[in-house]
């Protein structure tokens, strides 16, 4: 049972005074915080900079907490890696001759379509990433789905870059601090992501719901052509990720839409590419094919 | 002179005394970001929040009713919410502490579980609120529902947390 608190001050002006500061302080300084939480929501990107400074201090501790995890969660994979040899190895085998016969098409198929594109002179875009790194943790308290990124502005981040793992698109960089930054993921609600249906280019938005989820809208809204098993890619329009990069599944239909299960789920993925944001200068530099390979090192 | 034992009646460290308390609640508003965790939604209960509210439920008239300024600052920084949510919810938290302290005179253990978890309920809403306000308030409200019970629930157990750090900061050389 706690105590009774002591806050009559009796006589005393002095404590009086002092009780009565304490207030005032109080409910200005919240009054104050409020107005800068308004603030830094109508800009995100210029106030998660004052960030940067406590990020730098908690990804040391995060790299090495992920390294020792990664170590424990690796133990069981080795143990049924053991166990299931036997059976591994045959199937293997049978897959692996199944493999060489489609090489052996497949690299007929390629040879085909080498001396096709030669023919079309068609160039090859240049998806190469900015930076590979790996995400080191995220905000799990708060209704914001931001994650950390373990390298920043030394390998050239910055904001607006779109950031996708091997599977599909992870999110997008709100700030680059000196070696961490933080990415916003696709599962925020905040995130909106212009997307097409890659069976038909069915142009549609991406909105995610906080939960792991997204919600995928129509831009026509007078039907509701999404089925379950439907694959989302970016479109390329808004000119910040670049098109047909897969983006989600859809899993059912609603109302006024249809809802999407991520197709990279940052808390699998292992490395993450930062790209190049897909503005006009951007696609033009890489549409320019004689660009000197000896860049920064 | 032999200074190097414990003395009679000698009082705790005043520099343990002003800092545990302050430690704890930075260390747990820090320690989620800190983990190899990436959430798809808010998983973890708001550990400084939680550190915050046991230690004013514990002994009220420690901190000065502003405290809430720069403790909500650090875990502002350190919990993805806009900077200043925390700030304003934990001093208006802090206030609603020190009523209840005045309204409730012999507060138990029930009392204590229920102001934290009103208050855990009311500032994790709020600063969702805040976080999107563009968002349907509904499902805004639902992305921290889970949280929010979680948070309740595990009340109990960081009373008794707090009492022991609160035990290690009165303890006598």
């Amino acid at each position: 049972m706690a105590r009774p608190a002591h806050r009559r001050p009796g006589q005393s002006r002095k404590a009086q005074y002092s009780l009565f500061a304490a207030y005032v302080i109080a409910v200005t300084g919240a009054l104050a915080g409020l107005l800068l939480a308004v603030l830094s929501v109508a800009d995100p990107v210029g106030f998660a900079q004052l960030r940067i400074a406590s990020q730098e201090l908690a990804a040391p501790v995060a790299r090495v907490t992920r390294s020792v995890t990664g170590s424990i969660s690796g133990i069981d994979d080795n143990v049924s890696a053991y166990v299931k040899a036997g059976t591994q190895n045959r199937r293997l085998r049978k897959e692996l001759t199944e493999a060489r016969r489609k090489l052996v098409a497949t690299s007929a198929l390629q040879e085909e379509n080498r001396q096709l594109k030669a023919l079309l002179k068609l160039q090859e875009t240049d998806r190469a990433a900015l930076a590979h790194g790996y995400l080191l943790t995220s905000t799990s308290t708060s209704s914001r789905r931001i994650a950390l990124l373990s390298i920043g502005r030394n390998l050239g981040v910055a904001p607006s870059q779109p950031v996708r793992g091997a599977d599909g698109l992870i999110g997008r960089v709100l700030t680059a601090g000196p070696s961490v930054s933080q990415v916003l993921l696709l599962t925020d609600v905040d995130n909106v992501v212009p997307v097409r249906r890659a069976r038909d280019g069915l142009p549609a938005i991406s909105s995610g719901r906080g939960n792991g989820n997204l919600d995928v809208r129509t831009l026509n809204i007078a039907n509701n052509p999404f089925k379950p098993g439907d694959i989302l890619v970016t479109s390329g329009t808004g000119g910040l990720y670049p098109p047909n990069i897969p983006v989600a599944i859809v899993v059912s239909r609603q109302d006024d839409g249809a809802l999407a299960r991520p197709l990279a789920d940052p808390a699998k993925v292992d490395a993450v590419a930062v790209l190049r944001p897909y503005t006009p200068d951007n696609i033009e530099a890489q549409a320019v094919p004689a660009t000197p390979p000896s860049e920064a090192p | 002179m032999n200074r190097a034992g414990p003395r009679l009646g000698e009082p705790a460290s005043l520099w343990r005394m002003r800092a545990v308390p302050v430690a704890t609640v930075i260390a747990a508003s820090a320690l989620p970001l800190m983990l190899p965790l990436i959430a798809n939604s808010p998983v973890l209960p708001p550990l400084g929040l939680l550190f915050f509210l046991c230690w004013q439920l514990l002994r009220t008239e420690m901190w000065p009713v502003w405290i809430g300024l720069p403790l909500g600052l650090v875990d502002d920084l350190f919990s993805g919410a806009p900077i200043g949510t925390a700030v304003c919810l934990w001093t208006l938290a802090s206030i609603a502490i020190h009523y209840f302290a005045q309204r409730i005179y012999w507060r138990g253990f029930f009392h204590d579980w229920g102001i934290a978890a009103l208050l855990l309920a009311a500032v994790q809403a709020a600063a969702a609120l805040i976080a999107h306000p563009d968002a349907p308030t509904g499902r805004v409200l639902g992305l921290v529902a889970p949280q929010v019970v979680i948070s309740a629930l595990l009340v109990p157990f960081f009373l008794r947390l707090t009492g022991r750090f609160d035990n290690f900061r009165l303890k006598r050389r």
